[in-house]
């Protein structure tokens, strides 16, 4: 039992996704390896016998699908909606498949799946030939770092165990993986019948090469790759359990540290060198990628969670600009200019979508103009980040190289990106530190900047409001600019359109503007309609504490429709104008704006007046 | 150069899973059910902030139907200096005179587990509750992230999950939103078994087989653990050989016959058994999708 049990620890573990279209019998092969390396148990058997009587698709034969579809929902559409993770062994090997659904909506998930995997079985059923799915979740394995691949042609027992069919389709399987970069055997099966899962079937003697298990028992598992490229530690968590210990604890991306190794902190690159390598079951002399551990440095320096400990010799990079490869995962399309979090290894910083290079036709693999992601889309793209990070290129290292996008409103995973390289603006402009500063500017002005905010529909009565505000504060001796919506569209945003992407670029640059004018100590009153939250919150997020003042004019939309002052929804509810807010664009109200102004009930002038009283009451006013 | 073992990488994974969720949650929780999973659990915490304390609590939601070994256990546990242990009844369960054998155990798991469990978390306000399951436990089990999200209410939508990528966990949330937790999702039964012997584990003697008093009911085997265990007329507790395989509530949990008395023994019958782990417990066999529809509603 004893030399069992060592055995089985060191055996080599293989990660592997299955994936390819709905109903190509994924969940099928998968429930048959499962049976057949004698992984099912009598009582999941006798379950499977009655379910598969009860709810079968096999006519009352066992359905090895019903095995792996969990969810109540999945079993009774007979589709696979998330990802399944299974395990099973053999002599030679332990295996985690995760089995991942074709439907395209849900392309989210098989990208999880692969996210963690060694190797990917692409199923393509007999019948039908390759699809767009094939193409496009091979083309996914490879951008996600996977290097073996087999594509495996299903259902053999429904075209007779003819070889043409199979040959055809392998010709294009390797066509499709040629330029990927991608190691490719193709294996013909039948899930339903067995034939070349575990034994090689006597049904397809013109097939020579090997059964899907031996496959997978003989694919290429590098279980020390990671060890022999250079030392990454991503620091998760300070250990400082009392004031003798600071101890920094973490999973080795990849290389290999040893007590005494000279490491540096990035990015903001001081040197130290590693005095202990703490583990509960004493200290190591080395230790290698894939072990969590916890270093002590022989320095007072300060690292906190996010920062990388790596070698000094072959240091990760820093920038704060990238090029990244971007598969989007949220129902709301991923906008140009939008900001949202970004988690890289354990560092979470603000990220803003520059324009797009391009996104992916799945079909043809082809590069194509865009101006936004939607959901499942694949994207190249530059993104700027509020503070450097230190990573390498994903092709390089998963952990340092890749990252996922979280919605700041919703907490959601929106995305999932790989980052290419650094862009050269980020490391050849720097900041310029002058001597006259915000303060100063305000001073001799008598007043403390601020950003009034005016956000509301179409006619709702911001600028006028915002024209009353603007005289009164003029009055009182104070130094302001009015930036209106429409005026700005005259000039620097008149090549902006009403898309959603072009709305994200509009208020951004007025964001950034605003904020110029609040440097230069100013009260800056702004009244565009604004309609989505994420973008407002962007704005506040460029001042500083207290320095944005959302307002929101508050108007039921039939109000503002009736007053109508330029036509707008008129036309707009004949169809002459396209992308209006209120109408066939959503307005996402403020939950809790500083100021709002129900214009159903209060006057223009008496809405201006409770703004001034506003900034009074908060003594911004000379 | 050596790859690292396949223990050692679970053993890495659950460490940087309980990491992750001291970085990122206000208030975290480790749920502790007194089992081997739970000692497998408090043994990779205690590694993953070696040399420091356990920096959560240990939380036993206490259904009052446990074996007395897994008490005598427990308390054990709960004497450690490294940790601190909470033990939570549902107070309004134990007044209704909520039980196994009265109200059957359907109604027992709900009020005494689930909605304890949920009140608990609400009471002490924990934000990510860590806990010991396994998706090769149950089928829907197979489907949920380590970081499982749980709204308002602690429910969990399986249609709507975030997608883990890497070793990236988003644990994001809003006021009064939770996340669920579990760094063994990747593990087998046997893979805990395994690592129970070779990290010397202890665990509670009731996984061992010894002469125990039951009486077979609906073909299941039930210890006869205290005097609240009616019986029918006539019924006379037998003496077995038994062991368990999961525990649980003792009207709950059959016992298996067995000679096993070592890990390495326990693992030998498992390697020739030819029933799940699960097949011992009855709440699993309530109706379809049962598991699914507890989890829906907290159910951990």
């Amino acid at each position: 039992m004893e030399a069992y049990l060592r055995e089985r620890e060191h055996k080599e573990l293989l990660r592997f996704i299955t994936c390819g279209s709905v109903d190509d019998g994924k969940s099928t092969l998968i429930g048959r390896l499962l049976y057949e390396s004698g992984k099912l148990f009598d009582d999941q058997l006798e379950a499977l016998e009655s379910d598969s009587r009860r709810i079968g698709t096999q006519g009352g034969e066992l359905d090895f699908a019903l095995l792996l579809d969990g969810l109540s929902a999945e079993r009774e559409q007979g589709i696979t909606i998330d990802v399944a993770y299974r395990y099973f062994s053999t002599e030679r090997r332990n295996f985690i498949v995760a089995d991942t659904p074709g439907h395209e909506q849900y392309t989210r998930n098989m990208v999880t799946g692969a996210s963690t995997a060694d190797c990917a079985l692409v199923l393509v059923d007999a019948r039908k030939g390759v699809v767009t799915q094939t193409r496009r979740h091979t083309f996914i394995v490879s951008a996600l770092g996977i290097r073996h691949a087999a594509f495996v042609v299903t259902k053999l027992d429904l075209v007779d165990y003819e070889e043409t069919p199979f040959r055809e389709i392998e010709r294009r399987c390797r066509e499709i993986a040629a330029g990927l970069g991608l190691d490719v055997t193709c294996i013909p099966v039948s899930g339903l019948r067995g034939d070349n899962v575990v034994e090689r079937s006597a049904s397809m003697p013109w097939y020579d090469g090997p059964s899907l298990m031996e496959y997978l028992e003989s694919v290429e598992v590098d279980g020390t790759r990671m060890q022999r490229k250079p030392f990454r530690l991503p620091v998760q968590w300070v250990n400082r359990p009392d004031l003798d210990f600071r101890g920094f604890a973490g999973t080795i991306a990849s290389g290999t540290v040893r007590a005494g190794d000279r490491v540096g902190i990035y990015p903001g690159g001081i040197e130290s060198s590693v005095s202990r390598i703490v583990t509960y079951d004493g200290d190591l002399d080395t230790a290698v990628a894939g072990q969590a551990v916890t270093l002590v440095l022989s320095d007072e320096i300060d690292v906190s969670r996010g920062d990388v400990i790596a070698e000094t010799g072959a240091p990760p990079e820093v920038a704060d600009s990238f090029e990244a490869t971007i598969v989007w995962m949220d129902e709301k399309p991923m906008l140009r200019g939008r900001t949202y979090l970004m988690r890289a290894g354990t560092r979470t910083v603000g990220a803003t979508i520059a324009p797009l290079k391009y996104k992916l036709n799945l079909e043809s693999l082809e590069h194509v103009a865009a101006t936004h992601l939607d959901l499942n889309e694949i994207g190249v793209c530059a993104i700027e980040l509020s503070e450097p990070i230190a990573f390498d290129p994903y092709t390089e290292n998963r952990d340092t190289g890749g990252f996922i996008l979280v919605d700041r409103i919703t907490n959601q995973t929106v995305g999932a990106g790989l980052l290419r390289f650094a862009l050269r603006r980020s490391q050849n402009v720097h900041w310029q530190a002058l001597d006259v500063d915000k303060s100063a500017r305000a001073a001799s002005k008598q007043q403390r900047p601020c950003v009034l905010w005016f956000t509301g529909l179409s006619g709702a009565g911001k600028s006028t409001i915002a024209n009353l505000v603007e005289r009164r504060l003029h009055t009182l001796g104070c130094h302001t600019y009015l930036l209106d919506g429409d005026n700005v569209r005259h000039g620097l945003n008149k090549d902006l359109g009403f898309t959603d992407e072009d709305r994200v670029e509009n208020i951004r640059r007025v964001a950034e503007v605003a904020k110029l004018m609040v440097d230069a100590g100013l009260i800056v009153i702004v009244a565009f309609i604004s309609p989505f939250a994420s973008e407002r919150r962007m704005a506040r997020a460029l001042l500083a504490e207290g320095e944005f003042i959302e307002v929101h004019v508050d108007t039921p939309l039939a109000l503002a429709e009736e007053r109508d002052p330029k036509g707008l929804y008129r036309k707009a509810r004949a169809g002459e104008l396209k992308n209006f807010t209120g109408i066939d664009s959503p307005y996402e109200a403020p939950e809790h704006p500083e100021i709002r102004l129900e214009t159903a009930a209060l006057t223009a002038e008496q809405s201006a007046q409770a703004v001034v009283e506003f900034l009074e009451s908060r003594g911004m006013l000379p | 150069m050596r790859a690292l073992s396949y223990l050692d990488r679970l053993e890495a994974e659950a460490i940087d899973v309980m990491r992750e969720v001291v970085a990122q949650a206000e208030r975290p929780v480790l749920l502790y059910s007194i089992g081997k999973d739970s000692s497998v659990l408090l043994h990779l915490a205690r590694k993953a902030f070696f040399p420091g304390k356990l920096p959560f609590p240990l939380l036993h939601v206490d259904t009052t139907w446990k074996f007395r070994d897994m008490y005598a256990f427990r308390d054990e546990i709960a004497g450690s200096d490294d940790l601190e242990l909470l033990v939570y009844i549902n107070q309004e369960g134990v007044m209704q005179g909520i039980g196994p054998f009265s109200h059957g155990s359907a109604v027992h798991t709900d009020v005494m587990k689930t909605e304890a469990l949920k009140q608990a978390l609400d009471r002490y306000g924990f934000d990510a509750a860590i806990g010991g399951a396994r998706r090769d436990e149950e089928r829907s089990r197979a489907k949920e992230r380590i970081f499982s999200f749980r709204s308002k209410g602690h429910r969990w939508d399986p249609k709507n999950q975030r997608p883990e990528l890497w070793r990236l966990y988003n644990a994001r949330k809003q006021q009064g939103e939770s996340m669920r937790v579990f760094p063994l999702s990747n593990w087998t039964e046997l893979d805990v078994w395994h690592y129970v012997h070779r990290e010397a584990i202890p665990i509670v003697p009731l996984y061992f087989a010894q002469e125990r008093p039951v009486v077979e009911r609906e073909g299941q085997l039930i210890l006869v653990d205290d005097e609240r265990m009616p019986l029918a007329p006539g019924e006379q507790p037998v003496m077995a050989r038994v062991r368990f395989r999961t525990l649980g509530c003792y009207p709950l949990s059959g016992a298996v016959e067995s000679d096993a008395q070592t890990v390495p023994e326990i693992i030998r019958e498992m390697l020739t058994s030819s029933v799940s782990e699960r097949q011992g417990r009855v709440i699993d066999r309530d109706s379809e999708g049962s598991m699914e529809k507890k989890k829906r509603e907290g159910y951990f």
